[in-house]
C-alpha cells in the first residue's frame, strides 16, 4: 500500500505520514498519536487505531499484542456541552 | 567534554539536553516512560510573561524572545503564535491588582495593558462581556503544540549526538562524598551502569524520588503532584477564542482556541491531590465545573460537543516557583514547575545548561529566588501566580 491512502479520517492523515514517523524512529504509539493527531479527532480512534497497530506492527517486526495502546480518553462518544451544564437555562 | 546524564524526558529534560548538546557535552537523557508522558503532553499550551514578581516576570520575558526564534532555530513547525492572555476583572478591587501587575510587568518592558470589554469583544467574538469589568492584555503572550516543541528539540538534539533513551528508567546514583559518579538504569528488565561527571534531575513531579536516590532527603524539593484535568471540544471555527482567557476569581478557570485544530481546551482550579503518580483517571466533578466556567466566560460554547479530558499533573512545591539550580557538587535540579514547565523550557533549559557547562549563565535568572535549597530553610518566595 501506498500514495494517499487515509489511516485517520478525522484528521487525514495518511499511511505515509505514520510510516515516515516510525522510520525517525517513533515507534511509541502515544507519540505517533500526539504528531500526528490520530485517534484525537471524534471518533476517537475507533478506525485509526487497529490500523495504525498493525503498520506499527508490521514496520517493527512486533507482535501486534506487544504494542500497548494508547490511553482511552472519556467521553467514548462526543457530548454536547449542554447536556453537562444543564440546557439552555443561564 | 563532559558527561552529562539528564533524567526526565518532559520539555526541561530534552529542551536542556539539547542546549547542553549545543555547548559541546556529551548527554545522556532518560525517560522512564514515553517522551512527553509526564505532564509536558497534558498541558495546556499556554505561554505567557504575565506574572506578578520580578522573577518569573524576567525569566518569561526571555523565554518568550526564545520562543519567537525557535522554530528557526529548532527548524521544526510547533505552532507558535502570539495570540495574547487575556485576563478579566470582575470587581474594582481586581481591576486595581491589575493595574499594579501591568505597572511591574511594563517595568520589564512586558507591554501588557488595561482593556476595555468593548475591546476584549473585539480579541475574542464569543466572550460574554456581561460580568466583567476589565481586562489585562498581552499580545506578546501565546502558545505552541506541546507535543511538536518537544520533538523538535528531540530531533535537533539526536543530530547532535544526544542519546536519547525512552522506556529506560533510572534506578539508582552512586554517589561518593558530594559527587554523583555513576547512573545505574533499568532497560528491556536489564539494569546497566553508565559513569558521568554530572546529572540533571528534570523529573518534575518523580524528582523527589531522584533526589532520595542521591542521599538526600525525599522532601528536601518538596514536589507534590496534583491532578490538573482539562477538556477539549470539537474544532470550532479559528478566531473564536484564540487567546488564553481567565477570569482568576471563577477558580482561574480559562479558555484557549488550540491552534491547531481549533478546538477548545477548558481548564479551571478544580484539583486534587494525587493518589499517586500514575493517577491520570479525570473526575465527573471536573467535567461538570470546568464546563459550567467554560459556558460562563463564552455561552456559545454550549452548542459545541466535548471530544476529550484528560489529566496530567502540576508538580507544586510550596511557593509554586520551580526548584532551579545546583544540590551537590555536580548534581543539579530544574524541576517542580507548577505547571509553568512548557512556557519557561526554553529560557530554563538554556540557564541550567549554562550553569552545567561554564559554571554561569547569561540567562537574566534570578538563582536565588529558584534556589532548590529553599524550602529547607523555611524561606518561600512570594506565590508564583498559578492559574488553573
Amino acid at each position: 500500500m501506498s500514495g494517499k491512502v487515509i489511516i485517520c479520517r478525522c484528521n487525514d492523515v495518511t499511511i505515509d505520514e505514520i510510516e515516515a514517523l516510525i522510520d525517525e524512529g517513533v515507534t511509541d504509539i502515544e507519540e505517533i498519536k500526539r504528531l500526528l493527531r490520530i485517534g484525537m479527532g471524534p471518533c476517537q480512534g475507533r478506525t485509526c487505531i487497529p490500523l495504525v497497530l498493525s503498520i506499527l506492527a508490521k514496520r517493527t517486526g512486533k507482535k501486534p499484542e506487544e504494542i500497548p495502546l494508547p490511553r482511552a480518553r472519556v467521553p467514548i462518544r462526543p457530548v454536547r456541552v449542554g447536556v453537562i451544564v444543564g440546557g439552555d437555562d443561564e | 567534554m563532559s558527561k552529562v546524564a539528564v533524567i526526565g524526558g518532559g520539555i526541561i529534560g530534552v529542551a536542556t539536553a539539547y542546549e547542553l548538546a549545543k555547548l559541546g557535552e556529551e548527554v545522556i537523557l532518560f525517560e522512564k516512560s514515553y517522551f512527553g508522558s509526564g505532564s509536558t503532553f497534558r498541558c495546556a499550551t499556554g505561554i505567557r510573561a504575565q506574572f506578578t514578581d520580578e522573577a518569573n516576570i524576567r525569566l518569561m520575558k526571555h523565554s518568550v524572545r526564545r520562543w519567537e526564534g525557535l522554530e528557526e532555530e529548532l527548524g521544526f513547525d510547533i505552532n507558535f503564535r502570539q495570540t495574547g492572555y487575556l485576563f478579566l476583572a470582575t470587581s474594582e478591587e481586581e481591576v486595581k491588582a491589575f493595574k499594579n501587575n501591568i505597572r511591574l510587568q511594563n517595568r520589564f518592558g512586558v507591554p501588557t495593558r488595561l482593556i476595555g470589554m468593548e475591546e476584549a469583544k473585539e480579541i475574542v467574538p464569543i466572550l460574554n462581556t456581561e460580568p466583567f469589568l476589565a481586562g489585562a492584555w498581552n499580545p506578546k503572550d501565546g502558545k505552541a503544540n506541546p507535543f511538536k516543541t518537544l520533538f523538535a528539540y528531540l530531533f535537533r538534539a539526536r543530530e547532535m549526538g544526544v542519546d536519547a533513551r525512552e522506556h529506560t528508567e533510572v534506578v539508582a546514583l552512586e554517589r561518593e562524598g558530594d559527587t554523583i559518579k555513576a547512573v545505574k538504569y533499568r532497560s528491556n528488565g536489564r539494569v546497566e551502569s553508565v559513569k558521568v561527571d554530572a546529572v540533571l534531575n528534570a523529573a518534575n513531579a518523580w524528582a523527589p524520588l531522584i533526589n532520595e536516590m542521591a542521599g538526600l532527603k525525599r522532601d528536601l524539593v518538596p514536589i507534590k503532584a496534583y491532578k490538573h484535568q482539562l477538556v477539549k471540544t470539537e474544532p470550532l471555527e479559528p478566531g473564536q477564542a484564540e487567546p488564553l482567557v481567565c477570569p482568576p476569581s471563577w477558580n482561574d478557570a480559562y479558555i484557549i482556541q488550540d491552534g491547531e485544530d481549533g478546538g477548545i481546551i477548558c481548564g479551571a482550579g478544580i484539583e486534587h491531590e494525587a493518589r499517586g503518580l500514575n493517577d491520570y483517571e479525570p473526575t465527573y466533578d471536573f467535567l461538570r465545573g470546568v464546563l459550567r466556567y467554560a459556558t460562563m466566560i463564552a455561552p456559545p460554547l454550549k452548542y459545541a460537543h466535548i471530544v476529550r479530558q484528560w489529566a496530567g499533573f502540576y508538580a507544586k512545591t510550596p511557593d509554586k516557583n520551580p526548584a532551579i539550580g545546583r544540590l551537590l557538587d555536580n548534581f543539579y535540579i530544574a524541576a517542580g514547575f507548577s505547571g509553568h514547565g512548557f512556557m519557561m523550557a526554553p529560557a530554563v533549559a538554556q540557564a541550567v545548561a549554562e550553569l552545567m557547562a561554564n559554571g554561569r549563565s547569561r540567562v537574566p535568572l534570578d538563582w536565588e529566588w529558584y534556589d532548590p535549597y529553599r524550602f529547607e530553610r523555611g524561606e518561600l518566595r512570594s506565590s508564583a501566580f498559578q492559574i488553573g
